[in-house]
């Protein structure tokens, strides 16, 4: 359905910078979106400051800041896939690549968000997005919904160019900070202005990946 | 999290003594190091729900403090501990955070896997 979206990332938060206000947009136009979100991301390295969480208390607090993050967002679904992170890459790609074919096939969605494999810095970003572009290569042609990734290491442009899509998130920098600030454990939004917030947050880019 | 009361620590360390207890230990730059600094190596480790048991343990110096923890064949060293959950009476909780707020360190022991 053209007006499914799924998203795909590894860890909590990882909508909230790069995402979170292209997401509200589109429900806004009427999009239904479907979050796997692959992790709790029980390895994170903050913990609030000052630090109100530990090893243990952490994937209980995240688990509820996403819930709040998609909340704010508007997001209808989130499922919570249930791997440990920093594994992803350790992970068994068949069974990884079934449970996302098994995504697919029941939310059938014209847009997938992941992150660009090879591009996108951590080792469980960089697998998630593998995963998702091995298993919808395997479609056939005309079955495959649209691929747009997000990727921000340094080497990128040199790589890959720039992005081809670019969403002005302005009008929707309420739902982005809410997003932002849901994840209270990992972020501290620094006081701006209005205009600089905008200037920071106001644009999201994705690469639409091409299948060769 | 609270700052670490070296006193609390040890006797929590000796009531896990002489027996089998499940260990997380850790110690990560975290995952960005290199992109945010590309002069920084990026390195982590962590072993979870190893079991172990100790016959000696103590948490030594002035803070940030170090936990050394004897066992049969070897050792468990950690150091850089700063904060622990004085709250968590069945488990002993350490972590060591930097300045940022940031784990760098943990070491954590319990009766129960984690």
């Amino acid at each position: 359905m053209a007006n499914n979206i799924l998203v795909i990332l590894p860890h909590p938060d990882d909508e909230a910078f790069g995402l979170s206000g292209t997401l509200a947009k589109s429900i806004r136009e009427g999009a239904r979106v479907t979050y796997a979100c692959l992790t709790l991301g029980e390895m994170g390295r903050n913990m609030g400051v000052p630090p109100f969480a530990n090893r243990v208390t952490l994937p209980r607090f995240r688990k509820l800041e996403l819930e709040e993050s998609c909340r704010t967002i508007g997001i209808q679904d989130l499922r919570l896939m249930g791997y440990h992170d920093k594994t992803i890459e350790f992970e068994d790609k068949d069974k990884l690549d079934a449970r996302i074919l098994e995504l697919l096939e029941e939310v059938r969605p014209g847009t997938v968000y992941t992150f660009y494999p090879g591009y996108a810095v951590h080792p469980d970003h960089d697998a998630t997005g593998a995963a998702v572009i091995r298993t919808i290569a395997r479609l056939a042609q005309e079955r495959r919904p649209i691929v747009r990734c997000i990727a921000f290491s340094k080497n990128r442009e040199e790589a890959i160019g720039l992005p081809d899509v670019k969403v002005d998130v302005r009008p929707f920098l309420k739902q982005k900070l809410g997003s932002i600030q849901a994840h209270r454990s990992q972020f501290q939004i620094p006081k701006l202005s209005p205009t600089e917030l905008e200037d920071r947050f106001g644009t999201e880019s994705f690469y639409t990946y091409k299948f060769s | 999290m609270q700052l670490i009361h070296p006193v609390q620590v040890q006797i929590r360390l000796n009531a896990l003594r002489d027996q089998d207890v499940f260990i997380h230990l850790e110690m990560t730059s975290g995952a960005y190091a290199a992109h945010n600094d590309s002069s920084k190596h990026p390195s982590a480790t962590f072993i979870t729900n190893a079991r172990i048991r100790y016959a000696h343990g103590s948490i030594e110096g002035a803070g940030p403090y170090r936990v050394g923890l004897k066992t049969e064949n070897g050792w468990v060293y950690s150091e850089g501990l700063t904060h622990w959950d004085e709250n968590d009476t069945e488990r002993l909780i350490l972590a060591g955070h930097d300045a940022q707020g940031k784990l760098v360190v943990a070491l954590q022991l319990s009766r129960q896997p984690f």
